[in-house]
C-alpha cells in the first residue's frame, strides 16, 4: 500500500511529533531516532516505559545514533524545534500552553510512569491539529485513551499494525476504541516519518 | 488499574475560576500552580467525587467540609523512602561529611508529604552518626498527610518497594532494620522518630521559622511556576546559614541567573547547591 498525499500533507505540517511505546518497541524507536534528519524543524517526544532505579543507557544510545539534538526532559524545560525529547523514568511528562515542559509525580497510569496516555493527553490539549502520533508495540493498553483525544483534537494519529508489532495489544487496544485514523506497516510508518515532507 | 482518563476536561477560563474561588473562600492561593498538572488533579477530583464543573463549584463554596478533602486531593501525596537512591549516595558522599563539623544539624524537610523522605534522611545521618545531633522538621500544607507521617506506620507492601530503593544507596544492613514489623504494616523505630518534627507550613504564604544546615524541597517546584519558585527560593536562601545546602529534586535545576549567583552547585545532576554569598 503506498501511502497517500493526505496523510503525507498532514504529517508534513505537523510542528510535534510524539512516539510511544513498551514492550518490543525499543528497536525500532533506535531505528527511527537514527532515521531521523539533520535540521528537521519538528519536536520529537518519546515516552517508552521504564523502569526507576535501573540507571538506562537510553539517552545516551540515542544521542550517539541521532543527527537531532537529543534531551531527557527536564521541568520547566522550553520545547523547542530540531530535539528529540525523552519522558524520565519515574515522572509523568506535561506540556503547558507557554511551550515548555512541566512534570509530575503523581499515581502511576496503567502501572506506567511515565504514562503514554498522560503525556498525549497534555500534548492534545495544547497542540490539538500540529501534531503526529505513532503508538508503537506494548504489553498494556496506555496510550490508546491519549491517543484517542488526539485524534478528537485534530492531530494525524497512527497506530503500528498489530501484526508487526512484537507485542499486539498496545496498538490494538487503540485501534479497538478507534483512536487511530491510519493502521500502518512498520515499513510504512518508517517511509512517512523519514521524509521530511 | 484503570488509568486517570477525564472524559471532560475543564478549560483554563473554568481553572481561572475555581482557583478564585478557593482563594477567596478558604484563602488558599493556587494561582501560581502549573497548569497541566493542577487541571489534571482537578479532574481527577471531578471523577473521584463524581462532580461536573459547576457540582465542583457550588460544593466549594457551599460545604466548608469538602475543602479539607479537596485539598488532600489536589496535592500529590505520592512519595517514596529514598525515592532516587543516587540522590542519597550524593547526600553520603559529599555532603554529610561537611554537615558532621557542625555542633547541632538542622534540616527542613519542606513538601514532606507522608513523612518517608524526613524518615530517610533520619536513617541516613543516623547510618553517618549525626543522628544524634541531627533535628528533622516536616513541613507540608496538608494537615491529612502530617498526622499519617506522624505515625511513621507503612505499609508491608510500601516498605518491600523501599526497600528496593534502599538496596541501590548502597547503606548498609536493610531498609526493615529500621523498622519495627507487625502483621501488614512496620513501624520506624521510635529512636528515629525521636528527632524528627511535623508542622503545617504552606510555601506560598508562610514566612521561614529556623535556620537550618540544610533544606530539601523535592519534586514540589515541578507543581510551580518559575516566578513562584523564585519566591520560595529566596524564602530557603534566608532560612539557610552560610554555606547550607539545599536539595531539589533531580529534574529541577536552577536557572536563574540571580540564584545561580547564590546557590553554588555542588552536586549538578541530583541538583544539590550550597548557599554562598550574603
Amino acid at each position: 500500500m503506498a501511502l497517500d498525499n493526505r496523510i503525507k500533507q498532514r504529517w508534513a505540517q505537523s510542528k510535534i511529533l510524539l512516539l510511544g511505546g513498551s514492550a518490543g518497541s525499543f528497536k525500532l524507536l533506535f531505528k527511527l531516532v537514527k532515521l531521523l534528519p539533520e535540521n528537521f524543524d519538528k519536536t520529537v517526544i518519546i515516552i517508552i516505559h521504564r523502569k526507576k532505579n535501573f540507571f538506562s543507557e537510553i539517552e545516551k544510545l540515542f544521542a550517539e545514533n541521532s543527527r537531532m539534538c537529543l534531551r531527557e526532559i527536564s521541568d520547566k524545560e522550553p520545547i523547542q524545534g530540531n530535539t528529540i525529547y525523552i519522558a524520565p523514568a519515574n515522572y509523568h511528562s506535561l506540556v503547558e500552553n507557554e511551550g515548555f515542559f512541566s512534570l509530575d509525580v503523581s499515581e502511576a497510569v496503567w502501572y506506567s510512569k511515565p504514562s503514554i496516555d498522560v503525556t498525549f493527553e497534555s500534548v492534545a490539549e495544547v497542540y490539538k491539529e500540529r501534531v503526529t502520533a505513532v503508538l508503537f508495540s506494548g504489553a498494556n493498553q496506555d496510550g490508546a485513551e491519549g491517543l484517542l483525544k488526539l485524534r478528537q483534537n485534530g492531530a494525524l494519529t497512527i497506530a503500528q499494525d498489530p501484526q508487526d508489532a512484537e507485542m499486539a495489544e498496545m496498538p490494538q487496544s487503540a485501534i479497538n476504541i478507534h483512536a487511530a485514523e491510519y493502521i500502518l506497516r512498520t515499513i510504512e510508518i518508517f517511509e512517512l516519518l523519514g521524509n521530511k515532507n | 488499574m484503570k488509568g486517570l482518563v477525564t472524559k471532560d476536561t475543564i478549560t483554563s477560563v473554568q481553572l481561572n475560576e475555581l482557583i478564585d474561588i478557593v482563594k477567596k473562600i478558604h484563602g488558599f492561593d493556587f494561582s501560581d500552580y502549573t497548569e497541566a498538572s493542577f487541571k489534571r488533579r482537578l479532574g481527577r477530583i471531578m471523577m473521584l467525587k463524581k462532580l461536573d464543573f459547576y457540582d465542583l463549584k457550588h460544593v466549594l463554596i457551599n460545604d466548608h467540609g469538602f475543602f479539607q478533602e479537596f485539598l488532600e486531593e489536589i496535592t500529590v501525596n505520592v512519595t517514596e523512602m529514598f525515592r532516587d537512591p543516587t540522590f542519597y549516595k550524593a547526600l553520603k558522599n559529599e555532603v554529610v561529611p561537611y554537615l558532621s563539623t557542625y555542633q547541632h544539624v538542622k534540616v527542613w524537610c519542606a513538601g514532606c508529604s507522608s513523612g518517608e523522605e524526613v524518615y530517610s534522611l533520619a536513617i541516613l545521618l543516623n547510618e553517618e552518626k549525626l543522628g544524634k545531633k541531627s533535628y528533622i522538621y516536616g513541613t507540608d500544607i496538608n494537615t491529612e498527610v502530617l498526622n499519617e507521617a506522624r505515625k511513621g506506620i507503612y505499609s508491608l507492601r510500601k516498605i518491600k518497594s523501599y526497600s528496593e530503593n534502599y538496596l541501590f544507596t548502597g547503606l548498609p544492613g536493610s531498609l526493615t532494620n529500621h523498622f519495627t514489623i507487625m502483621y501488614d504494616a512496620g513501624a520506624i523505630r521510635s529512636e528515629l522518630k525521636q528527632n524528627t518534627l511535623f508542622s503545617v507550613h504552606n510555601l506560598i504564604s508562610d514566612t521561614g521559622f529556623n535556620e537550618f544546615q540544610m533544606i530539601t524541597c523535592r519534586n514540589v517546584f515541578i507543581y510551580f511556576e518559575t516566578e513562584l519558585q523564585y519566591k520560595i527560593l529566596d524564602l530557603f536562601y534566608k532560612s539557610l546559614c552560610p554555606l547550607g545546602y539545599l536539595c531539589l529534586g533531580n529534574k529541577e535545576t536552577i536557572r536563574s541567573d540571580v540564584f545561580r549567583k547564590k546557590f553554588k552547585v555542588i552536586n549538578q545532576k541530583e541538583n544539590i547547591y550550597q548557599k554562598i554569598g550574603s
